[in-house]
């Protein structure tokens, strides 16, 4: 049972992502169409960010984790290098943890 | 020191943001790899798991349920969890190559954040060496975590000391920010994403990002807005 449940867990998976690739190559695409579906994955993204950075489960996540993620989209909004955005935005929720903030 | 060419430092920015984001998976998937033995689950099962289902908060809600000895739940959650990709390979689908072999093994590496370094390469014809690069590199980083989890247990200790639950979100952040800075994509991800974060409350996990996709709805001319936001 735990083996079939993982590789139907996989299997399905695994068709959701070649489903919207396929889909994705057989349809014949306006720029219009194309620029939506490049908004979509847009708020799909920002919603896994802000869902990941403010909620842990259905309760609130706390301040560290919030606060490292603002330092790092302050930071990418200046420009800042990817490596530079993602070290600070651990450090920053680390550093708060060790201090004491939850 | 060393002398670069023009193209060969695109290739090495890719490179080096490739190993920011590989470290930050390996650690993850050590934590994965020991949660799940943790939770008393056989040593094969975090391995088919990176390596057959390859998404990792659908790994660590689906485990959780496994050891629960709730398989059909684990499943179902699993796949509304992952239900996000569909729309991902709507999006990113043109730069897994043309044949169909390659895009039926390129697929099965697409994660939120392949989609995003993809989306954010703005030449198309680079747009495939970066999907193919960054889901390798993830790949790889994943399953070497996950090995390290199951090998070394509660030695890799919590990745949230290391502000790592952090350090995602931002990394996404940064990869959406180039289109973020277009007033309109502005608009209908920051909507998109207060949504999901108002309903992560009340609905199962999964639905709330899909929920995001109302954020669209901001296109729609506001004088002919009558559409109610269901989901």
């Amino acid at each position: 049972m735990l083996i079939a449940a993982i590789i139907a867990l996989g299997v399905g998976t695994y068709a959701m992502r070649l489903g919207g690739v396929l889909l994705r190559g057989r349809l014949k695409l306006s720029d219009t169409v194309q620029r939506v579906l490049a908004m979509a994955a847009a708020a799909l993204l920002a919603a896994l960010a802000g869902t990941a950075a403010l909620m842990a489960g259905t309760d609130f996540a706390g301040v560290a984790r919030p606060a490292g993620v603002l330092v790092g989209g302050i930071l990418a909004w200046r420009k800042a290098p990817f490596v530079v955005v993602v070290l600070a935005a651990a450090a920053t929720a680390a550093l708060l943890r060790l201090a004491g903030v939850p | 020191m060393r002398t670069l060419q023009r193209t060969g430092g695109a290739d090495q920015a890719l490179l080096r943001d490739a190993v920011t984001i590989a470290a930050a998976m390996v650690a993850v998937g050590a934590s994965f790899g020991a949660i799940a033995i943790a939770y008393g689950l056989p040593v094969w099962v975090p391995f088919l798991m990176s390596t057959v289902v390859f998404a990792g908060g659908s790994q660590f809600l689906a485990v959780g349920l496994l050891a629960a000895g709730n398989p059909l739940a684990a499943v179902f959650a699993g796949l509304l969890l992952n239900a996000r990709h569909l729309p991902f390979g709507l999006a990113v689908g043109d730069a897994l190559g043309p044949r169909l072999s390659e895009r039926m093994i390129a697929s099965h590496v697409l994660t939120d954040e392949v989609a995003a370094f993809t989306l954010a390469e703005p030449d198309p014809v680079r747009r495939r060496r970066v999907y193919l690069i960054i889901g390798a590199t993830l790949f790889t980083s994943w399953n070497i975590g996950t090995a390290l989890g199951v090998l070394l247990g509660g030695a890799t200790g919590n990745p949230d000391a290391l502000g790592l639950d952090a350090a995602f979100p931002a990394a996404l952040l940064a990869l959406i920010m180039p289109s973020l800075r277009d007033r309109t994509t502005r608009k209908v991800a920051l909507t998109g994403a207060a949504i999901a974060v108002l309903l992560t409350p009340v609905l199962p996990a999964g639905l709330p990002v899909i929920c995001a996709l109302a954020g669209l709805l901001t296109l729609v001319r506001p004088h002919s807005r009558r559409k109610e936001r269901t989901c």
